[in-house]
């Protein structure tokens, strides 16, 4: 259970990814399960594609037929809780919000890492953006294999 | 001696917001902090703010510290003593502050106490020896001087403090061997403790720290499992060497300055600790001390800056120089502390402010 | 030890602070309180306790819990916490309650 392990369980997960359908171009995944005071997600979205509402403890909701998968609420988020996903044949593409050092450059090959903390297989690294807009918050994308879909959540350096 | 129209103890978010609205309603204000720069906690707060927009949402503390300092840093009515200590304060309200060796009076006709809180401490062997440090202690070396605190340490608690600190340690190249927690929760927000468990921190709950092992310094804790009624269950201790231990198990209110002027104070756990009792303009049984902010009970930041707001609003209006938006901006700050205040990880600030409450109609 | 590159904050090479414990001279730099000066040269006993004469180390960090109070420049009980160091301090481990003179 979340508030005992920290880790969300497979169901939590499931309940924030859309369907595979909608997952053909990058859409969000708000990982933020608490009824927390705190709404950046929703009012620095350009597409009014999260909803609070009136009450900043409510969760928030993608809207996944308003989201462009434009990656300003993944970086924006306090609680370093969104990422961006997408499946293609056999692969799965996710941008991530990434604040260590020192950041992974294109091309290069880090250990995919689950909710868990464990090694669950490779990433390829696409891109590093890290610009002042997102202050520090640096929007990594990457690829996994399909399979890790669900499991994915950040990368680790292979020479730690 | 100096005389003000309101001085101001303590420079955190509580009491530069409290320095902000006093300003802007035309007060005469002094802004006293021990420390030798302004920013209270928020100067070593290097992660993202939770909150709305009004709260500064998703701007990192130490910036949100910048942004509150230049508001009133230059302002010609402001007088701001830093490196400053306040020692006494006295009906009057009198304030004797101690800076360099040497003490000198203030006068006010207001008081802010704006003090914040101090760090609670654990009981077990061997926790006074050096490199186990507080929670604060270890941002201040990492976050404001740059200093690397230890090179593997050992987190107790896994309140929001214990799990932002642990992240903030792993951003500096740290290693954090383990969070260790009493309950069979973890105390912050989930977000926070995710993020640690995916970057390898394992959040260790039902333990306890045992002793603390070293002769000189820290080499090593030992940490147990406790059983429902907090005991320790034997034999299932565990030896993690470590050179740091951070002990991040809850903040108390500074009342001690408030002691000192005999206002009406109580003990109301929920809020953290000893505090003073307050009505729902900040006053204390003495009409002309103020509090807000931590000294007022154990909360966000966030609410700290919105109960220095109000603060400041009410000690001007009381002044009989109300800010000229008085109405609308204490409505519309009270709104944003209702709604902070309202989720589940508010039940505790909740509970404590309805304590308050009562003690409030017998107090005055 | 300093850190060098953080994700998120830049610390500039700032101006030395030379300044003298127990005798040694050390350098710090500007901005540095006397106790961040000497934890960064792994100086972790800051003095010792009154009864027991046990290690004593940095321990709050805001002034508060009296764990780090040292003799600067011949005076006792100074909060090296949030006593921000400045050149040619002479800085030594406070063994008892301070005696005043």
């Amino acid at each position: 259970m979340l508030s005992k392990t920290g880790v969300p369980t497979p169901q939590q997960v499931l309940s924030v990814f859309p369907k595979e359908d909608d997952l053909k171009t990058l859409k969000a995944i708000i990982e933020c399960y608490d009824e927390i005071p705190c709404n950046p997600c929703e009012s620095h979205c350009p597409f009014d594609a999260i909803s609070i509402g009136e009450n900043i403890n409510t969760p928030p909701k993608l809207i996944v037929e308003r989201c462009v998968g434009c990656g300003i609420c993944v970086s924006v988020c306090p609680g370093v809780a969104i990422m961006l996903a997408k499946v293609s044949d056999s692969k799965a593409t996710f941008t991530i919000p990434y604040e260590f050092n020192p950041k992974p450059s294109p091309q290069q090959i880090w250990h995919a890492i689950d909710r868990h903390g464990n090694v669950i297989g490779d990433a390829v690294i696409l891109k590093t953006v890290d610009t002042p807009k997102q202050d520090h918050t640096a929007l990594i994308s990457v690829q996994v294999d399909r399979s890790l879909l669900h499991d994915f959540v950040t990368i680790r350096s292979k020479h730690e | 001696m100096k005389q003000f129209d309101c001085v101001i103890i303590g420079g955190g978010p509580a009491g530069l917001c409290a320095a902000d609205m006093a300003l802007e309603a035309g007060l005469d204000v002094c802004l006293i902090d021990r420390n030798p720069r302004l920013g209270g906690q928020l100067i070593k707060q290097t992660h993202k703010f939770f909150g709305s927009k009004q709260q500064y949402a998703k701007i990192r503390g130490f910036d949100i510290a910048s942004i509150l300092i230049a508001k009133i840093k230059d302002h010609p009515r402001c007088t701001i003593l830093t490196d400053t200590t306040v020692v006494g304060l006295y009906p009057g309200p009198i304030i004797t502050v101690y800076d360099n060796q040497t003490y000198q009076q203030l006068k006010a006709d207001k008081v802010i106490v704006a003090a914040g809180a101090s760090e609670k401490t654990l009981t077990f062997e061997n926790n006074d020896l050096p490199q186990i440090m507080g929670a604060g202690a270890i941002q201040t070396l990492m976050n404001v001087h740059g200093v690397i605190p230890a090179k593997e340490v050992v987190m107790i608690g896994s309140g929001n403090i214990g799990l932002i600190v642990a992240y903030q340690l792993l951003q500096a190249n740290i290693k954090v061997k383990a969070v260790i927690e009493a309950s069979d929760t973890i105390g912050g927000y989930s977000v926070h403790a995710s993020k640690l468990i995916r970057h390898g921190v394992p959040i260790k709950t039902k333990m306890t720290i045992k002793k603390a092992i070293g002769t000189t310094h820290l080499e090593a804790v030992e940490i147990i499992k406790v059983d429902e009624n907090w005991q320790p269950i034997e034999k299932t201790s565990e030896v993690i060497p470590c050179d740091g231990l951070c002990i991040a198990v809850g903040l108390s209110p500074m009342h001690q300055l408030l002691s000192m002027l005999y206002v009406k104070t109580k003990y109301i756990g929920p809020l953290g600790g000893f505090v003073a009792i307050v009505d729902e303009k900040y006053t204390t049984s003495d009409p002309n001390v103020y509090v807000a902010g931590d000294a007022l009970g154990i909360e966000e930041a966030s609410s700290a800056m919105m109960e220095g707001y109000c603060c400041g609003l009410h000690v001007a209006n009381d002044l009989g120089r109300p800010h000229p938006d008085h109405d609308q901006l204490i409505h519309h700050y009270q709104n944003e502390l209702h709604q902070l205040r309202s989720g589940p990880h508010g039940t505790h600030v909740r509970k404590g402010l309805a304590i308050m409450k009562k003690e409030v109609d017998h107090a005055f | 030890m300093r850190i060098i590159h953080h994700p998120i904050l830049t610390f500039e090479h700032k101006k030395e602070i030379p300044f003298v414990f127990e005798g040694k001279e050390l350098i710090g730099y500007e901005g540095d309180t006397i106790a961040s000066a000497l934890i960064d040269h792994g100086i972790v006993t800051f003095g010792y306790s009154i009864k027991r004469n046990r290690n004593r180390g940095f321990y709050c960090a805001i002034g508060n819990c009296a764990a780090c109070n040292m003799i600067v420049d011949g005076i006792p009980n100074i909060r090296t916490c949030i006593t921000p160091l400045k050149a040619n301090m002479v800085i030594t481990r406070q063994p008892n309650k301070g005696e005043y003179r």
